[in-house]
């Protein structure tokens, strides 16, 4: 009952902030100088001020600014982002097109940085200046202070002329055939470089926070407790200990979430994978307004999503946490 | 007394290295329990009573603590230098352990029902459901109501008093030889404390379990134990039985404990006696000399006091004490 209650309030609240989201981009984007009229002039090689008013008024621009956003919101209710002018599609169409390969790197890498980087960080906690603990520090910083792209290049230069095992561009290969788990896997070859650089940045900071967090944790009385009545150390480890020092992690990793997708537009140009952030990266130089603003409603709502579940996740971890 | 005591702690010396040298937190401390009897150890704060508890468990933190000689036995089994496997199948199972902070000593995200059946899973290979049973029976001997519904509590969800009945549950659940318990009462409220002391006194009597009984009560002590150990600066300083060494302290520090215990009377006179205390503080471990380490607090120290340190040496029966003065006393 009381789970129940909660997250019926977290999905209101999440709503609500779409609509927030929703309203602030439109705005944002009315404010910067420019519209889609200059766009199509300028690709046009120039117009006088009775085509532009024309190009105005057939996308609704002559309109006041109250009615194109209410326009724009009764769409969004209905999945209606809006065409691209760019790419002459339905936004919503272009997104969904690419939204899985964007969801499967992002969740993939962060998957991968929240269990590697707790089980690094369990393991250099156990011994806190031991080598492996040292290791760990270093990477931690190393992979913290590296740029993204950076990351990715240097995979790609080891990958394409030491060790080519792993693709470096792209997200199939169209010589591949087979069923369902023979295409599955191609992904999954591919998916591997992108995946451990965007992963890289956030591995480090997990590993640290679940050191820290670890560390604390194993001072505490229940920890003695459980000593004292001959459980291994191993389950002292990792039952008694590292679900109280799992609290920390969680939450940051659901606050670092928005970072991965950001990070994601980065690796996915550098490992021409085919996402929503090379999408972005192209709809942004055309100055194509609804398509950014489709993204942008996308990413928030994914990223408020993925809130909800960490808050979830946090109930589960530990009984103390109350509805609120 | 004829057989051999259930525990025996024998000459245990352990160390711990700190930034200001050496300090020496047990100096060859020698102590017997025999099965069914109480055994209580009294001394302030930092006397060493905590550290000989864990040296029994094994759990002395290392580092930069270090077991570094004697001998711990129990049942004629060596602990010192046993191998970590074995001994955690001592741990839980032959000797259990009540810790002084029940609000902290509950892990916070397992029911309490679990964290009891988790020791008696691990002990007695039982299944699930029958550890479970258990814990719940051990939840009811140490009188918690409704003993099936407070096993799928949290600890947040109880109180002082019932984490505290919790933590002795746990520590009985696989029926130990030994029970430790180390200032099982120092965080409760009075009314708490005297049904804990109570509690233990009845599980004591039902099960027969030893108890070794760490706290600066002499209240507690006077009541429950069989006999005491008086620690001071990590050695013992005067053992016995109950009656010889309260009734007949020898050790000017055990006299200063006994006259430091407020006392209620029925007729308060007319002009209050002032509550006695022990002049000084505990010296530090690192800066012990090598006379008896109470010498500079003792009103009644001689010259030798100070040049070397007492041993352990009757001053009565089945009393004795490591005091010059004392030791003197009785020779004359």
């Amino acid at each position: 009952m009381g789970v129940w209650n909660t997250i019926a309030k977290r999905v209101g609240y999440g709503l609500l902030l779409l609509v927030a989201v929703l309203i602030l981009n439109f705005v944002l984007i009315s404010i910067a100088p420019g519209d889609i009229a200059d766009t199509i002039a300028g690709d046009m090689g120039g117009a006088d001020a009775e085509v532009m008013a024309e190009i105005r008024t057939r996308y609704g621009l002559d309109q006041p600014f109250y009615v194109q956003l209410w326009r724009y919101l009764s769409g969004v209710v209905m999945f209606d982002l809006g065409h691209s002018y760019f790419f002459n599609t339905p936004v919503t169409t272009l997104i969904l097109e690419k939204l899985p390969a964007t969801l499967l790197l992002v969740f993939s890498a962060q998957i991968l940085a929240v269990i590697v980087g707790t089980l690094l960080g369990v393991m250099a906690a156990k011994k806190p200046n031991g080598p492996l603990s040292l290791t760990v520090t270093f990477l931690s910083l190393f992979g913290f202070a590296a740029p993204v792209f950076w990351t990715g290049i240097l995979l790609i230069i080891l990958f394409v002329s030491i060790f080519p095992v792993f693709p470096v561009a792209g997200m199939v290969d169209v010589t591949v055939e087979g069923g369902f788990f023979v295409q599955a896997l191609d992904v999954l070859h591919h998916l591997t470089l992108p995946m451990i650089t965007l992963a890289s940045i956030f591995l480090a900071l997990y590993s640290r926070l679940a050191r820290a967090s670890m560390l604390e944790v194993l001072g505490a009385d229940y920890v003695r407790t459980a000593r004292a009545k001959g459980v291994p150390e191993r389950v002292v480890l990792y039952k008694h200990a590292l679900r109280n020092a799992l609290g920390p992690v969680v939450t940051v990793a659901g606050l670092q979430f928005s970072a991965v997708i950001s990070g994601a537009v980065v690796v996915e140009a550098v490992f021409s994978w085919p996402g929503l952030g090379t999408l972005a990266l192209q709809s942004i130089l055309a100055r194509d307004t609804p398509t950014i603003m489709g993204i942008l409603f996308f990413s928030s709502f994914v990223v408020i999503i993925v809130n909800i579940l960490t808050d979830i996740a946090l109930r589960l971890i530990d009984p103390r946490i109350k509805s609120g | 007394m004829a057989e051999d005591p259930l525990l025996s702690v024998k000459d245990i010396v352990v160390d711990f290295k700190t930034r200001y040298g050496n300090a020496r937190v047990l100096d060859h401390v020698t102590l017997d329990v025999n099965s069914g009897e109480i055994l209580g150890i009294v001394g302030e704060s930092g006397c060493g009573k905590s550290m000989t508890a864990l040296s029994i468990m094994g759990l002395v933190p290392n580092p930069p603590g270090k077991v570094t000689s004697g001998s711990i036995k129990i049942d004629g089994m060596e602990l010192v230098g046993m191998d970590v496997d074995r001994l955690r199948q001592i741990r839980g199972k032959d000797i259990g352990m009540i810790f002084q902070e029940p609000m902290t000593s509950l892990n916070p995200v397992f029911t309490v029902g679990e964290q009891i059946a988790e020791s008696v899973r691990l002990h007695e290979n039982a299944r699930p459901k029958a550890a479970m049973d258990r814990a719940v029976e051990m939840l009811a001997a140490v009188e918690i109501p409704e003993a099936e519904t407070r096993a799928k509590a949290y600890p947040h969800q109880l109180s002082g008093g019932m984490r505290q009945r919790v933590m002795i549950a746990m520590a009985l659940a696989c029926r130990p030889k030994v029970l430790i318990a180390d200032e099982p009462t120092t965080a409760l409220d009075a009314t708490v404390q005297a049904q804990i002391f109570d509690l233990l006194q009845d599980l004591q009597e039902e099960t027969g379990t030893a108890i070794i009984l760490i706290t600066h009560d002499m209240g507690a002590i006077a009541e429950l134990a069989d006999t005491v150990a008086v620690m001071y600066a990590g050695r013992v300083v005067e053992k016995g039985t109950v009656d010889a060494v309260l009734s007949a302290p020898q050790h000017p520090y055990t006299k200063g404990l006994i006259t430091c215990v407020p006392h209620l009377e029925p007729d308060p006179p007319v002009e209050r006696h002032e509550l006695m205390e022990i002049p000084g503080v505990v010296p530090a471990l690192t800066e012990l000399g090598k006379g008896c380490a109470f010498a500079p607090r003792c009103g009644e120290a001689i010259e030798k006091c100070s040049g070397e340190k007492p041993r352990l040496l009757a001053t009565g029966d089945a009393h004795v004490t490591a005091c010059w003065v004392a030791q003197q006393e009785r020779a004359q």
